[in-house]
């Protein structure tokens, strides 16, 4: 699943700033379809974020974030070359992971 | 038994393993309150104080309630964990993150809004909770 995430990480001064956006649909569980049925919950549940193996984030997620998720997090002490990885975990099961090596911006 | 079924038994449970683990994190109880009330009470939040050192950039009007981009910072010192909340969705708790190993105690996200409600954000640091919020007011639900 490389292509479900797009991901950034540049050094901007004392920090590294990391953007992700994932492909997940995020459903609430409380839509309908054309047909008035019900489209099952699917959410991710889980993400946690690494830098160079060590863990630096881990974040529990709800319904209530946006369709196609967008994250923005800053991590100290990290410099060019250092490894940002990034893993979802979703209500159903699916998981997906990516690194990506810190930039100049 | 046989080897065979001992083996498939194996398999399954290793396959079950980490959606175990997953929802052993997840902290159903407060994501599936419908009252902010709750939903704080299950994340053990108590006795907060309001703080100005918590900064909430979102929108003062939001067109459509299905993308909100909300930015928060924490001066707080020692901040451990930042947790969102809608008062007025139908689950209040959008999303709890816990900072460590030199990340710094802010994020970025996009979340929905069903109606005109604050987006009150909580802070951890140690034993002590933070709080602020902002009002957004939204012209179209987005939480179908």
């Amino acid at each position: 699943m490389a292509d479900n995430m797009k991901m950034r990480a540049q050094l901007k001064g004392d920090y590294v700033e990391v953007k992700v956006l994932m492909s997940h649909p995020m459903e609430t569980g409380r839509r309908k379809d054309d047909f008035n049925n019900v489209l099952p919950a699917h959410f991710v549940q889980l993400l946690t974020a690494s830098l160079n193996g060590k863990q630096v984030l881990e974040s529990q997620w709800g319904t209530g974030i946006s369709k196609n998720p967008y994250l923005t997090f800053r991590l100290k002490g990290a410099k060019v070359g250092d490894i940002v990885s990034v893993t979802w975990y979703d209500n159903l099961g699916a998981t997906a992971t990516q690194e990506i090596a810190v930039t100049l911006a | 038994m046989q080897r065979r079924d001992f083996l498939m038994g194996l398999a399954t449970l290793l396959a079950l393993l980490p959606m175990k683990a997953i929802a052993a994190l997840w902290n159903k109880a407060a994501f599936e309150s419908v009252q902010l009330k709750d939903a704080t009470s299950h994340l053990n939040i108590a006795d907060e104080l309001a703080s100005e050192a918590i900064e909430i950039i979102a929108p003062d009007r939001a067109e459509n309630g299905a993308i909100v981009q909300v930015e928060v910072k924490s001066n707080i010192p020692n901040t451990e964990a930042i947790a969102i909340f809608v008062e007025k969705n139908p689950t209040p708790l959008i999303a709890n993150f816990m900072f460590s190993n030199g990340a710094e105690p802010f994020v970025v996200t996009r979340i929905k809004m069903a109606e005109t409600s604050d987006i009150k954000i909580v802070v951890k640091s140690g034993v002590q909770y933070f709080t602020n919020r902002k009002n957004v007011v939204v012209l179209e639900n987005g939480c179908d």
